[in-house]
Formats: structure tokens, C-alpha cells, sequence
């Protein structure tokens, strides 16, 4: 598997999630994702860099473009290090949230795309790495 | 010869050399005005041939003040052209989008081509040379003020209007029918703007005394939880007030996308488009569409 190109940017303000959206719809269209998946990833794209603002306190937005064979797919990686999760099991129930959000965000994400990774610990941040292939 | 008294009551007045260069001159003035001008960086976005205009105008007007009103009685009736000119500048100045500074640079860079010419002028006594650069600079000086000042006006004008379009374009509240109220929703949702399109939906439909409202989402990206949750809320709002809401706009991928986030709209009638969503509101009403015979 090759990543023929990637790129970063910061998700630090609200502004920031409606830009990252954009991009990755941009670049879901570049990849040859048909619209559904496209509209799934963005979708799953607003919910994981809106949690890493409200819960993290603002992370990176890493992404990536990968060449698997024939198919191709875009993988985005949710860093930040903010206080973690401490139970993860919890976090990803249906409807469980710690604010005043429905608690779909997390669990939705991960059945909106094709491959979902999530790595955190109390005080260690948070990692989630998604992709969808076209 | 020129002699006027100033607003201080002091006697000025421009050499009638200095008149006459100044009116003889014009195109090597503009020249070098143009140069000081275009190394300022403060006309950057002009286009060139307006630039050109606009110099070749103000210095025109510039000579026929000199000459109609003296030195530097600026409140003068001979300054009319020129400060109307110069507030004119100052609008455009403002919708092209320059500031303040970039704006009165228009002015204050005529400074030293001017002080050039006074100086090339040798005819002009060593004595009176002095009085004469005084003159110009604090002609320009009130010339470059009254720019700001009515660039000022200008740019506050331009930002109240686009806050007032922001204002109205956040809450397209639309009357289909008597007793059905429609909201196209437009670009992102999450953002002060729901909250102030919602209010203003919920005061409509109260002002109106409408059954049916309509929120359309054909113009809305992306529906996450925070976009369904602020519809939810809404839907929920206007059931309290006695109404029936219909969401349309719900394309197939953002279907999709619903059932995949695991969002509960059970119980809200969507519909695929807003045409089947008024079709629904009329049928509701008890109205018919038949065609005309
Ligand atoms: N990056 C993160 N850092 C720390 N905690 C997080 C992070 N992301 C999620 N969480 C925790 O996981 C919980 C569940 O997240 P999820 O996105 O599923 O729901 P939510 O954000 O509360 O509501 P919504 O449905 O609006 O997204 C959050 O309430 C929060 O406590
Ligand atoms: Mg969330």
C-alpha cells in the first residue's frame, strides 16, 4: 500500500471544522468516492474533529492518500492531547455523552467509514484513524 | 495673486509663480505623484488607468482651488470640487476594501512632488519659500484628514449594510400558503446562525399563526449530531406550540448517513424535497391542486 500524498492542518477553532470538512470532501471527490461515501466520511470527519475540539482541546487533522492495487482511499488521523478517554468500553456506547450531546458522534463515525482505530488513555491524548475506500 | 484670510484670521497666499507651475506642470506632478504613489503599496487593488484618472482629476481640481481661493482657507467656496472629489474617493476607497491609511497615502503623497516643484521654482524668494511649504502641507494635512474622515463614514456604512444582509439572509423565513411557513436552510448549521434561524422561524410561525412549517435542508452539506440535534430541538419547539413540522431536502446519501449515525428521526415526516414536503402541507390543510380547465 502506497500513500501518494498527505497533509495536515489544526482544528483549533469552529471555523476549522467547517474547513476540514470541505477539504475532505475535496479530496473524497479527487479519490473517486462516490457520493454516499463521501457524504459518510465528511460526516464522520465533523463528528471526530468537532470531539477533539470540544473534549481535546484542539488537535491536528492529518490525511492521507493511499493506493491499495486498484482501489484507492483516504485515511484521516484525529490527534490530540487533551485529557483521553478514560472508559473507552463507555465511550463508545450509543447515546452515552460526558457534555450535553445526543452520544452518537464516536459510535456513529466508526459505522459511517470502513476501517476505525482508536488509541487513547487518561492524560495521553487521543488517536482515532479512520479510512474509506472507494 | 491670490490673498485670503485663513479660518485663524492669517493672511496667506501662494506665490503667483507657483500658481502658474503648478498649473503648467501637471503632467511631470502626476508622474511623480503616480511613482510615490505606487511605491507606498496604498494603491495596490486600483486598476492602473483609474489611478491615472483619478490623479490627472485631483490635480486639475487642486490647480483651480489654488487659483480660486488663495492658500489654505480649505473651508473655502474654491475647495468645493476638491472635497467633494475627495469624498467620493474616500467611498470607493471603502467598497474597494483599502484602509484608512491606504486611503489618505491618496493625499499625503502628493507632499513631496509638490514640495519638488516649490523647490525647482527659483524664481521664488528664499524667504518666501519657507511660508510656501507651509502652505501646501497644511493644505494637504487638512485635505488628508477630511479623507479619513469621510473614509471613516464610508467603511462604518459599508459594515452596518453587510451586517443587515448577514441578519437577513440568517432568517429566510418563507410564507408558502396561508398557515404554511417554509425555512430553507443554507451552508453550515452549526453556528450561532442556527440558533437565531430557529428563534426567528418559531417567532414566524406565533406571528403568523401558521399549522405547518417547513424546514428545508436541501442547501445543508453535512447533517452530524450537531446539525440533527438542533433540528430536533426545533421539531420539538414547534409540536410544543401547537404546529407540525416537515423536514425536507433529506437526499438519498444524507439518508444514508442518518441511519448510519444511528439518528432517531422517528416520528418527524421527511420528506426528499420541498415540493412533496408543500404537496404534504397543502393535502394537510385540506387544500386540493387541480389544473385549470
Ligand atoms: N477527543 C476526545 N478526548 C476526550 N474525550 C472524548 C474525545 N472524543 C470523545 N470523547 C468522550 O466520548 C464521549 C462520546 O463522544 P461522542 O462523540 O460519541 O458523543 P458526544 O460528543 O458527547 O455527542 P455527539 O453525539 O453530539 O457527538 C464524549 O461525550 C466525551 O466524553
Ligand atoms: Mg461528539
Amino acid at each position: 500500500m502506497n500513500i501518494k500524498d498527505q497533509g495536515t492542518r489544526p482544528i483549533v477553532t469552529e471555523q476549522d471544522i467547517v474547513l476540514a470538512r470541505q477539504a475532505c470532501r475535496k479530496l473524497a471527490q479527487d479519490c473517486g468516492l462516490r457520493l454516499v461515501a463521501q457524504t459518510k466520511l465528511v460526516t464522520a470527519v465533523s463528528e471526530l474533529a468537532r470531539n477533539m475540539l470540544v473534549y481535546g482541546g484542539g488537535g491536528d487533522l492529518h490525511w492521507e492518500i493511499l493506493e491499495d492495487g486498484l482501489r484507492k482511499g483516504i485515511r484521516i488521523i484525529f490527534h490530540d492531547e487533551g485529557p483521553g478517554i478514560a472508559d473507552l468500553q463507555l465511550a463508545m456506547t450509543d447515546g452515552w455523552t460526558s457534555g450535553n450531546g445526543l452520544g452518537l458522534g464516536l459510535t456513529g463515525a466508526k459505522r459511517l467509514v470502513n476501517e476505525f482505530d482508536i488509541e487513547t488513555a487518561p492524560g495521553q491524548g487521543t488517536r482515532i484513524s479512520i479510512t474509506q475506500w472507494s | 495673486m491670490n490673498f485670503f484670510p485663513d479660518e485663524t484670521g492669517r493672511m496667506s497666499q501662494f506665490d503667483q509663480s507657483i500658481t502658474d507651475a503648478l498649473i503648467e506642470q501637471q503632467s511631470s506632478i502626476q508622474a511623480a505623484w503616480l511613482a510615490t504613489l505606487e511605491e507606498s503599496g496604498a494603491v495596490r487593488g486600483v486598476r492602473a488607468d483609474e489611478l491615472k484618472k483619478q490623479t490627472a482629476d485631483f490635480l486639475k481640481l487642486f490647480s483651480e482651488g489654488v487659483v480660486e481661493s488663495g492658500g489654505d482657507y480649505w473651508g473655502a467656496n474654491g475647495w468645493a470640487g476638491t472635497r467633494e472629489f475627495l469624498e467620493a474617493l474616500s467611498h470607493s476607497r471603502a467598497l474597494q476594501g483599502l484602509d484608512a491609511q491606504q486611503t489618505a497615502t491618496f493625499v499625503f503623497s502628493l507632499k513631496r512632488p509638490l514640495f519638488d516643484l516649490l523647490q525647482r521654482e527659483t524664481s521664488v524668494p528664499p524667504a518666501s519659500l519657507v511660508t510656501q511649504i507651509t502652505l501646501v502641507s497644511e493644505l494637504l494635512d487638512m485635505m488628508g484628514l477630511h479623507t479619513v474622515r469621510t473614509f471613516q463614514k464610508a467603511r462604518e456604512s459599508v459594515i452596518k449594510r453587510q451586517q443587515e444582509e448577514l441578519l437577513e439572509l440568517s432568517t429566510p423565513v418563507v410564507k408558502l400558503w396561508d398557515g404554511v411557513l417554509a425555512l430553507p436552510m443554507i451552508g453550515t448549521l452549526d453556528s450561532q446562525r442556527t440558533q437565531v434561524v430557529m428563534e426567528s422561524l418559531l417567532q414566524r410561525i406565533v406571528d403568523t399563526g401558521s399549522d405547518i412549517a417547513i424546514i428545508d435542508i436541501t442547501g445543508v452539506p453535512t447533517v452530524d449530531t450537531l446539525v440533527a440535534q438542533h433540528l430536533l430541538k426545533t421539531v420539538t419547539a414547534i409540536r410544543l406550540m401547537g404546529a407540525d413540522c416537515i423536514i425536507s431536502g433529506v437526499r438519498p446519501q444524507i439518508a444514508q448517513t442518518i441511519v448510519h449515525l444511528g439518528l432517531d428521526l422517528e416520528g418527524i415526516v421527511t420528506k426528499a424535497n420541498l415540493a412533496d414536503a408543500f404537496a404534504l402541507a397543502l393535502r394537510r390543510s385540506g387544500l386540493t391542486v387541480t389544473k385549470a380547465s
